[in-house]
């Protein structure tokens, strides 16, 4: 290859993920998959109660069942702390009561674990567990988060009186009841998010191993955060240093966020380990993954929006009740704050705007961070309260979007609600864009007329904005978060060209495997298949907080940029000194190094590769070998943006939804695979139409979870989601080299609200001017038949 | 998800099956397609001691059709569903099984096990009774027919007794001027029915000289509704017609209510099922 002739760039092609084949044909390698000699299972017993206090345990039967080799309650495992709260509501005061390894004295979900069984196989764990003999005085429990905070209501914990978490607030307060008093039209709803349940096709669990002799643990995990859980267990949990515990993250099949937080049953196979001298596993099964790990959203929610006839918004005004379920979950505060409250305005610029949140603690599975988190909650409830206030004042609501849209010249763009600046954005070419695929002054026509016939056919409209690229440390420490929100990532060339990247990111249905490496043999031109991504071990791979919040392109892939920059100025040096030419004259470029004007003088990126490992002749103070680290801490986070329409047409009879079409636009800044954006996008849109048409967590006064079975809780399958028309604009972000923003959520963002201001439309002539969430064919009914 | 201890047999012949259950008693569950009995038992909802698999049993399988339908036990809805005579010999049956959950559970999902559990949200409940099928079953006391409107006596439970396995299902195939259908609200999880409606009708010189109407879902037991029978019997079976019959679903019927449908949901979508599934058997009949 000579100089002149171009490398096909990668960066920008839709390549296939090259994880897939393995994961796709059974030889992944999940937690469930893996055995270790002499491995031990545990069995939980878990309460039936939602709320009671644990009178008396006894273990005896289940001890004395051949095969059974301990039983361990709560009382056990008071040398450990509780499960850290690490991210707490800014600038007020929180009472987080985290979870204990199992519960002590008391219960307050049902699915609470207060004791465990271990033995020699899971079905005698699971067997003993049930002659387990505890005996429950039974209290009265809670499980709305609005009741919950009420005089009266059952007190479930002692640190937290009333149960409340936080009370928080943001933006302007007399600025919003000015807006609101002073106004030409006031829109007032009850805005309910409900429960979700995240569901990753694989459970979690966790396997620890324990050297007595050197006094360090090896923990297999399914994680979004490996280096992250092992700061927690190790400096908060049990008070060792952080050298004593090895995390490994093997494959993970699917998080959607529920893997982020440190569970219980880390700590407790860690500590079972450590106490029995043999490895532990513990996997949770379905119903127990439904009952005791992380749910997502249920807020209930009072808004007010102020505008004036002629469609500008003045102000808007929010209150908000936040369930955080029994337990304060690793980051469960910073959700319904930071990343929801801040963005309450979302494309639109409010001159006043104010966003009050309590988190109450009630009777039932911990809330935290579920795809998206806080932002679809935030988005739902401003393009709900925009369509609201188009229909109060007859106006089409694409105009009044139009209308209140912050303008391109207004970037970087300065909220109001402390949130950083949104850093790049032009919303109406989305929106134009979005709105002429779908036929829109043709389809209202049609709307018209198909009314008259009795059909009812609606559009809906979302415009949204999000956050992503969750950083930089300094912001977020100030947001409550306990720690930084850099990325690191270790670039190695090998002697043979070959070249591996640590990060410190991790992996899990978002193809950064695939991502990374085209942006790497790019940068280095070197070829694809020499380029391999490894992450999963704290062992191996350098720091890195995790992957959720969309962060892992914008933060972890800009920290391996980063990496490879600093391996291509070294090249440089090294070239320079080999060929004997001046350093500022050696231009790096196609995987090749070589002095400016004559192309055919030069180095390919292997043959100064080999050179630094042999180092035979380095410059005078150059080390050897091409290895570089980076830690990239960006100066602010990124804000994709987009519009989304669907249409429906709604049964009349029957109060059936079928959606028709779906249409989403989305900017992610630049797509460095385009095939995985799709991807990102269909999967995040599943779930979010999902929200909309079929899924809701329900419990019953008494705290039992009544949708406690893949039979009950209805998550969409692949018949269930509509074909989906993808386009898009692209506006780099000006916040990274890469100019990314990030896509793993909004899909999730934009859609909920998308589908149900399509259904709220179609029902516009029967006078439905919103309607809860999910919209089952009989909330339809109902709302049709004025019931 | 882990089901208590149980001891497992797989008779190949319907004798040993039947010996098998009698020695086991009240111990004992037959298993066929699996799809509700180890849900159940995972769960620890049931713990038999001992499972007698009839899978190998290759008499319960099979279909035949010429004039009687004769389906066995263990047939699964895949097969019934790609059984092209089947289909016309009783549309009714062909609408159903393709509504049964999804490929999977119609692979592995049996008519007899589906019969023998009697799940108030099952489908084939209420196509039976609308073809007014006979099931046979084998027992201690020798073979024995009981006909479909007899079979289901309450939720989860019908007229078998005890050490009885179905063996096979029949009825008359179609003929000129009849035709059948049954129409579905799936559950959005489970793909069951929130509620099902099966009809059967035949013309005869343009009018309505038989009717049997079944729902199933929407109460604790599928049901034979003969109020509607009777007010579509001896009409024209115009659209009109049928809106007024069908207004008569579920009379009397005891409706169930829960998080995915109340009661008067149910109530309401009894009779626009019903209308769905008469239109189409009437225009399938004409
Ligand atoms: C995800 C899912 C979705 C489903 N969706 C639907 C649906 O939409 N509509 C629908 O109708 N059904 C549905 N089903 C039910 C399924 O199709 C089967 O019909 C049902 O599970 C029972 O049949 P089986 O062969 O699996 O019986 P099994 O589970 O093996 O047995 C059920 C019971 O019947 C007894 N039994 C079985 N065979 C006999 C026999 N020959 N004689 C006497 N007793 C017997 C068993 O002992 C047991 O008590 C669904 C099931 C699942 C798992």
């Amino acid at each position: 290859m000579t100089a002149t002739e171009m490398k096909e760039r990668l960066v920008g092609r839709a390549l296939k993920r090259r994880e897939d084949p393995k994961l796709i044909t059974g030889h992944g390698n999940y937690l469930d998959d893996i055995k270790l000699p002499g491995m031990l299972h545990i069995a939980l017993v878990r309460s039936p109660y939602a709320h009671a206090k644990i009178v008396s345990i006894d273990a005896s039967k289940a001890l004395a069942m051949p095969g059974v080799v301990a039983v361990f309650t709560g009382k056990d495992m008071l040398d450990i702390n509780p499960m850290p709260a690490a991210w707490q509501a800014a600038g007020v005061k929180n009472y987080p009561v985290p979870p204990r390894a199992l519960a002590v004295d008391k219960v307050a979900l049902v699915g609470d674990p207060v004791a465990m069984v271990v033995a020699e196989n899971r079905y005698i764990a699971r067997d003993a567990a049930d002659l387990v003999e505890v005996e429950y005085e039974p209290l009265p429990a809670v499980v709305d988060a609005r009741k919950a905070v009420e005089p009266g209501a059952p007190q479930i914990h002692e640190a937290a009186p009333n149960n409340i978490v936080f009370e928080w607030e943001c933006g302007n307060k007399d600025a919003a009841d000015a807006a609101i008093a002073s106004a030409e039209v006031v829109v007032k709803e009850e805005i309910i998010n409900q429960r979700l349940i995240p569901t990753p096709m694989e459970t979690r669990g966790s396997i620890a191993r324990y050297d007595p002799l050197t006094g360090e643990w090896t923990v297999w995990m399914t994680s979004q955060a490996p280096h992250v859980h092992r700061l927690l267990l190790t400096a908060f949990v049990f008070g060792v240093p952080e050298t004593k515990l090895r995390c490994i993250a093997p494959n993970v099949g699917g998080g959607f966020g529920q893997k982020i937080f440190c569970y219980n049953d880390m700590a407790f196979t860690m500590w079972a380990a450590r106490k029995l001298g043999r490895p532990v596993k513990f996997v949770e099964d379905r119903s127990e993954n439904y009952k005791y790990s992380t749910h997502g959203r249920d807020h209930i929610t009072e808004a007010e929006l102020a505008g004036t006839r002629d469609g500008k918004i003045t102000g808007l005004r929010v209150k908000t009740w936040a369930n955080i379920g029994a337990y304060f979950s690793t980051v469960a505060a910073g959700i319904p704050t930071t990343l929801y409250g801040r963005i309450i305005t979302g494309v639109y610029k409010i001159p006043a705007a104010y966003v009050h949140v309590t988190g109450a603690y009630t009777n039932t599975a911990m809330v935290d961070a579920y795809r998206g988190a806080g932002r679809p909650e935030a988005s739902y409830l401003i393009e709900r309260m925009v369509d609201r206030f188009a229909a109060e004042i007859g106006m089409d609501p694409a105009e009044v979007r139009r209308k209140n849209f912050i303008q391109p010249e207004d970037f970087p763009y300065d909220n109001g609600l402390g949130l950083l600046p949104y850093d790049s954005g032009n919303y109406e070419p989305a929106l134009n864009k979005a709105l002429e695929i779908a036929g829109y002054a043709e389809f209202r026509k049609q709307q018209e007329e198909l009314r008259k016939q009795g059909r009812y056919l609606g559009i809906g409209i979302s415009s949204y904005v999000e956050i992503c690229g969750i950083a930089p440390s300094a912001w977020m420490g100030g947001q409550g978060w306990g720690a930084g929100l850099w990325e690191s990532a270790n670039v190695r060339v090998h002697l043979t060209g070959k070249v591996v990247v640590t990060t410190g990111s991790l992996p899990h249905g978002q193809g950064l495997e695939t991502t990374f490496a085209q942006i790497v043999a790019d940068e280095l031109g070197v070829p694809y298949e020499d380029v391999e991504i490894q992450w999963g071990d704290t062992q191996g791979t350098p720091f890195g907080y995790g992957t959720y919040g969309s962060r892992s392109l914008a933060v972890g892939g800009v920290a391996i940029k980063r990496s490879v920059d600093k391996i291509k100025e070294k090249a440089r040096k090294l070239a320079a000194h080999l060929l004997e030419a001046n350093e500022a004259d050696i231009v790096f470029e196609n995987g090749r190094a070589y002095v400016k004007g004559s192309p055919d003088k030069g180095k390919t990126i292997g043959e100064l590769a080999a050179a630094a490992a042999v180092a035979y002749n380095l410059p005078p103070g150059m080390e050897p070998f091409l290895d570089e680290t980076s830690y990239y801490d960006p100066p602010n986070c990124t804000f994709p943006f987009g519009t989304h329409v669907s249409i429906v047409e709604v049964d009349p009879e029957t109060g059936h939804v079928k959606l028709l079409r779906y249409i989403a636009v989305d900017d992610c800044g630049n797509q460095i695979n385009p095939l995985i954006v799709e991807g990102q996008i269909h999967g995040g849109i599943a779930q979010g139409l999902a929200q909309a048409l079929y899924e809701g967590a329900v419990y019953n006064e008494d705290g039992q979870l009544l949708t406690g079975t893949l039979m009950d809780y209805a998550v969409p399958t692949a018949a269930m989601v509509p074909h989906i028309e993808t386009d898009h604009t692209v506006t780099p972000s000006p916040v990274n080299p890469l100019g990314v923003k990030g896509a793993g959520e909004a899909g999730t963002i934009a859609s909920a609200q998308c589908v149900m201001n399509a259904i709220i439309d179609a029902l516009a002539p029967f006078g439905v001017k919103h309607l809860q969430m999910p919209a089952t064919p009989e909330r339809i009914w109902k709302a049709i038949h004025g019931k | 998800m882990i089901p208590a201890p149980f001891d497992y047999y797989a008779p190949t012949s319907l004798a040993e099956a039947l010996t098998l259950l009698q020695r086991h008693g009240d111990d004992a569950k037959i298993l066929a397609g699996g799809h509700s009995l180890l849900p159940a038992m995972k769960l620890r909802l049931a713990s038999p001691s001992v499972l007698i698999d009839i899978n190998k049993v290759a008499e319960l399988r099979g279909i035949k059709v010429n004039g009687t339908v004769e389906i066995g036990a263990m047939t699964t809805w895949s097969a019934i569903e790609h059984h092209a005579d089947l289909a016309k010999a009783c549309p009714a049956m062909a609408d159903a099984v393709a509504l049964i959950g999804d490929i999977q559970v119609r692979n592995r999902g049996t008519i007899g096990g589906s019969l023998a559990h009697a799940d108030p949200a099952a489908d084939m409940p209420a196509v039976i009774l609308a073809v007014d099928a006979q099931i046979h079953v084998e027992g201690p006391n020798g073979p024995r027919a009981i006909a479909a409107a007899d079979f289901f006596t309450d939720m989860l439970s019908t007229a078998l007794e005890p050490g009885e396995i179905i063996t096979s299902i029949t009825f008359d195939s179609h003929g000129a001027g009849e035709g059948s259908a049954y129409a579905k609200f799936p559950h959005p999880a489970s793909r069951y029915a929130i509620v099902g409606a099966a009809a059967y009708v035949k013309m005869e010189n343009g009018q309505v000289t038989a009717c049997r109407v079944a729902i199933t879902g929407a109460g604790p037991k599928a049901e034979r509704q003969s109020a509607v029978e009777q007010a579509l019997i001896g009409t024209d079976g115009s659209a009109d017609a049928v809106a007024a019959a069908a207004a008569h679903a579920g009379e009397g019927m005891d409706m169930l209510g829960d998080i995915h449908a109340s009661d008067e949901y149910r109530r309401a979508m009894c009779k626009v099922y019903t209308k769905r599934a008469l239109l189409k058997a009437i225009e399938r009949a004409r």
